[in-house]
């Protein structure tokens, strides 16, 4: 579940909406619309008002750390603080089912981030946000970089994190993505998120 | 003591050695017999200068006035650590940060040097306090707009990887760990160098000064040492305030990273 209550950012209007688990909005907008800064701003990343929810926290009562652990934001260039795959991700069965979903080895984790293609950061991001298993995810075009069956695999993952209940907030700009994925479009123009049933828009 | 003291003939021998530079400048066109001519113009002005208020200020040897060439002093230093930024906080943050952390470091060490182990009567005497304090703070000025500058333009080069450890729910603290320990080492660094190649590769100045002056070599070392320990305090006192100041205003409370807070030096 997420709620926003009266979330404001830069340039957007104030924003009240709630998703229930399992649900996926995607946003779309033309670019500088103000979509990552809705995601951002839902992360606390920036400065913003209102308030937020999750099934387990609620933002203004819990530290910023703690709000970011139930709330993961995947930009669309993630940031790396090593040098190796491995140093980023927690080894484990976990990581390695992950890394098999997405149509990765284990052999990754010795890779250099200095080497690494863009379709492999963002399926590498996605991983690093999902070892704390999240309740809500907040992706920012996740697929923008990889080929359809790269796509296929990262939509998988998300699906069946959906079907177990996580809520997801999903900037893309593929129509298709959005018709497989949302149970809600948003439309961000002018700094007014419009928010429909998936199906119902043309 | 015993030392020889200098006549205007003799600095005006000694000056012929820049006006030789500078008809070298002019000869292979280097361009700078002009900033020869005003830098050299500055530096005995200043000098001179500074010699009268020091004569003045150590025959009045009154608490008031030595306090206040401290401050002048200090306040100086500051313009000079705001000088020294690429990528600044605003330049009253910046200016505050540096002067309140170089203030606090350097009048702290000082007037514990001078009230312990140099004892002058009184403790303030300014013929001690001023040439103990202007080495304390000109050195740990250094070191002070280094780690500054490390600071904030390692923040700005690792936004990426500070972002994604925050968004994973590090702190601010954890998340900016490995740029604050580059700034606190670069600030550190210049001093530990320093005290590695005194005597070997360089002679200090204040120990040439003294040996000069008269001072059995024994007894200038013994000062030399005495301030290297005092400045080494004062800079990594001073690093440590400025770097943890810094680090606060380029992150906030909610544990974000504030690079909107910074500007480009060439901006204002």
């Amino acid at each position: 579940m997420l709620k926003l209550e009266g979330l404001t950012a830069r340039g957007l209007n104030a924003i009240d909406l709630t998703l229930a688990d399992g649900e996926c909005l995607v946003v779309r907008g033309a670019s500088g619309a103000g979509k990552t800064v809705l995601l951002r701003a839902i992360a606390d990343l920036d400065e913003n008002g209102g308030d937020a929810e999750t099934s387990h926290v609620r933002r203004s009562q819990v530290s910023a750390p703690r709000w970011r652990r139930d709330v993961a934001y995947v930009p669309a260039e993630p940031g790396w603080w090593a040098d190796t795959v491995g140093a980023h991700l927690t080894p484990g069965r976990h990581c390695t089912a992950l890394l098999h979903d997405l149509g990765l080895t284990e052999d990754c984790l010795t890779w250099q981030i200095a080497r690494l293609s863009t379709g492999e950061r963002q399926r590498l991001a996605l991983i690093r946000a999902l070892e704390a298993e999240p309740s809500v995810l907040l992706l920012d075009e996740p697929t923008s970089a990889l080929d359809a069956a790269a796509t296929d695999a990262v939509e998988r993952v998300i699906r069946r994190r959906l079907d177990g209940g996580v809520t997801a907030v999903i900037v893309s700009h593929d129509a298709g993505q959005a018709h497989r994925l949302a149970t809600r479009v948003g439309d961000v123009a002018d700094g007014q998120l419009t928010v429909t049933a998936a199906g119902s828009q043309p | 003591m015993t030392y020889i003291s200098l006549s205007t003939a003799d600095l005006a021998l000694a000056s012929l050695l820049i006006v030789a530079n500078g008809i070298l400048s002019l000869l292979l066109g280097l361009k700078l017999e002009r900033t020869l001519a005003i830098s050299m113009a500055r530096m005995v002005v200043q000098l001179t200068l500074v010699g009268f208020i020091l004569n003045l200020i150590f025959d009045l040897a009154s608490p008031l006035w030595t306090g206040l060439i401290a401050l002048v002093m200090v306040l100086f230093a500051g313009v000079e650590v705001v000088a020294r930024q690429e990528r600044k906080l605003s330049t009253v943050v910046s200016y505050g940060l540096g002067a309140s952390a170089m203030t606090f470091s350097s009048v702290v060490v000082t007037v514990l040097a001078l009230t312990t182990q140099i004892g002058p009567d009184p403790w303030y005497d300014p013929q001690y306090a001023i040439p103990l304090l202007g080495m304390i703070l000109g050195n740990s000025m250094t070191g002070i707009a280094l780690g500054l500058n490390t600071l904030t333009t390692g923040m700005y080069r690792d936004r990426a990887a500070i972002e994604a450890q925050l968004c994973l729910g590090a702190t601010r603290w954890q998340a900016s760990g490995p740029v604050t320990r580059s700034a606190m080492r670069t600030g550190m660094m210049p001093m530990i160098n320093a005290m590695a190649a005194a005597g070997v590769v360089s002679l200090p100045g204040m120990m040439t000064g003294q040996i000069l002056a008269g001072v059995p070599p024994t007894e200038a070392v013994r000062y030399q040492i005495l301030i290297m320990f005092l400045i080494v305090g004062a800079t990594g006192l001073g690093v440590l305030m400025t770097v943890y100041g810094g680090l606060i205003k380029l992150t906030d409370s909610r544990d974000r990273l504030r690079l909107d807070r910074l500007q480009r030096a060439d901006d204002e």
